[in-house]
């Protein structure tokens, strides 16, 4: 080795470099400190915290429908996921079974909201990867989807369309037919995506094979949705426990047992075509009848304690709320799905290039107000 | 499995702790130096196998503080709630689940971050959120000047 190189490197050669917290591949502030020998990762640890709000020490002092503008801003691509999660809870507490209008309505939305994740997803990956068009394909396919959202639920992304004991307001008269249009137009286009980049090879050498986790640490790390999916830990909260009307609806659990990142990246590509699915076998049978049961002005729970898990985009978030009989929530608790797959990046990526860190990051489909609520 | 057969199940499995069938899932409450034992037990018996760690929550019960944990069976998708309450709020100390389930590692320096609640055994406790200069903002008893919603 020449002189001068030899001088900077240190004795061990291994050296600590910070990837964030404003780093572009982070999508958002993440720090991960990383250890490194060469370009080989030894060791990461993130960092997180930088946009901590506290949410869960916010709810305490917040009544149950103030609560449900909170969990928007956790997971922002699954907005209407997780008010649904939120708003399931406080039904289940009270006995109220919401009519079948608000559940069809419900599922059809969730999906929507499923698939568009999973375009960003697309959108992003591709650019992490280095595939700049992908971003420009991902936001035009998803802008028709937030269309839908913003005439029915008047906001883009942050919707808050859901109430305890039904819907904010009535489905927008256009809203089957622009929601058809939508999924006949997707349905022509989505194979743009696997010629883009599905097939790619320089994507498939940076995807197979890296980051690979087996089916007993996916269930060991608690890893859900599709990076547990991909791992082939079948653990699709759609399926095993439905919620709303996902129990009168035929649908695939997208499952692969190979865990690396390209098959996380294929669980989500099969699960826009499933999600397409459901929505079709609904659409057009939104059966008439309420759109919100009777609600009293202030909401009392019962004391006692709730749980309801849904499956968001990224996996399972499970709301835990426990009530001592006030307007306002003991202690209310999200175990949020981003948070708990972070935790084994540090196994999933130890002896990976430093390159193949962004990938397995990327698969991950991280959001971090969701890990910092 | 149908939830008395669960109840009897976990029963069987561990001696005094109390089992009782709750409002959704069946509970179980055992005191912080069986947590452990009670837990593996749990895990590892071929007719609970509740081998997924949903969700661990840190509570403040006002005088005692304590662990809520949900434990799901991938196999029989039958869930069950375990309880931990310690009553000493100077100085809390509850065994670490890590060896047990590796997602505990995350959920437990969260809960050390928030209630204080330290976790003996644990292989890497360090404050995940706050700098070390922050009370514990999930305690009850915790002031809170900046909350402009206070109750």
């Amino acid at each position: 080795m020449e002189e001068a190189v030899k001088s900077v490197v240190p004795e061990n050669e291994e050296y600590v470099i910070n990837m964030g917290p404003q780093h572009p591949s982070t999508h958002g502030v993440l720090r991960l400190v990383v250890s490194l020998k060469g370009e080989i990762v030894q060791n990461v640890q993130p960092h997180i915290g930088y946009i901590h709000r506290g949410i869960e020490k916010m709810c305490e002092s917040m009544t149950y429908p103030q609560i449900i503008h909170l969990t928007d801003r956790m997971d922002y691509l699954s907005a209407h996921i997780n008010n649904e999660a939120v708003c399931l809870t406080v039904e289940k507490a009270l006995g109220i079974e919401v009519s079948d209008r608000v559940k069809y309505i419900r599922t059809i939305l969730s999906e929507l909201t499923r698939i568009q994740s999973h375009q960003l997803f697309w959108a992003t990956f591709g650019m992490d990867l280095g595939a700049l068009t992908c971003f420009f394909y991902g936001l035009r396919d998803r802008e028709k989807v937030l269309d839908i959202f913003e005439e029915t639920c008047g906001g883009r992304m942050i919707v808050s369309y859901n109430a305890p004991g039904g819907l904010m307001n009535d489905i927008h008269p256009n809203f089957q037919k622009r929601t058809k249009e939508f999924i006949k137009y997707f349905r022509k286009t989505i194979h743009e995506y696997d010629d883009l980049l599905t097939g790619n090879v320089i994507f498939q050498e940076r995807t197979k094979g890296i980051g690979t986790v087996t089916r007993e640490d996916a269930i060991a790390w608690g890893m859900t949705g599709p990076v547990g999916r991909a791992s082939g830990f079948s653990c699709d909260i759609r399926k095993h426990n439905p919620y709303s009307a996902y129990d009168r609806v035929t649908f695939n659990e997208i499952l692969y047992n190979e865990g690396d990142t390209f098959h996380r990246y294929k669980v989500r590509m099969d699960e826009m075509l499933e999600s397409m699915n459901i929505i079709d076998q609904l659409i057009d049978n939104i059966p008439e009848g309420p759109w919100t049961e009777k609600m009293k002005p202030v909401i009392k729970l019962p004391e006692g304690e709730y749980f309801q898990s849904v499956e968001t985009a990224r996996g399972e978030l499970g709301v835990y709320i426990v009530s001592d009989g006030n307007k306002y929530p003991y202690r209310v608790k999200f175990r949020s799905p981003n948070f708990v797959n972070l935790a084994p990046l540090n196994i999933m990526s130890k002896g990976s290039k430093i390159a193949d860190l962004v990938a397995i990051s990327g698969s991950l489909d991280l959001i971090i107000p969701d890990i910092d609520r | 499995m149908e939830k008395k057969q669960l109840a009897a199940a976990a029963a069987s499995l561990v001696q005094d702790s109390a089992v009782t069938e709750g409002l959704q899932f069946v509970e179980i409450t055992v005191s912080p130096e069986n947590l452990v034992k009670v837990v593996s037990a749990l895990k590892f018996n071929r007719e609970t196998a509740l081998d997924l760690l949903v969700s661990l929550t840190g509570m403040d019960w006002g005088t005692d503080l304590g662990i809520v944990y949900h434990l799901r069976s991938t196999e029989f998708n039958h869930m069950l709630v375990v309880k931990t309450r310690v009553s000493d709020r100077e100085n809390p100390e509850i065994d670490s689940l890590c060896p047990v389930y590796k997602s505990a590692e995350f959920h437990e320096r969260e809960v050390y971050d928030l209630l204080g609640i330290k976790f003996t055994d644990h292989p890497d406790l360090r404050r995940l959120f706050l700098d070390s200069t922050w009370g514990f903002p999930l305690r009850k008893d915790y002031k809170d000047d900046i909350n402009i919603l206070g109750k």
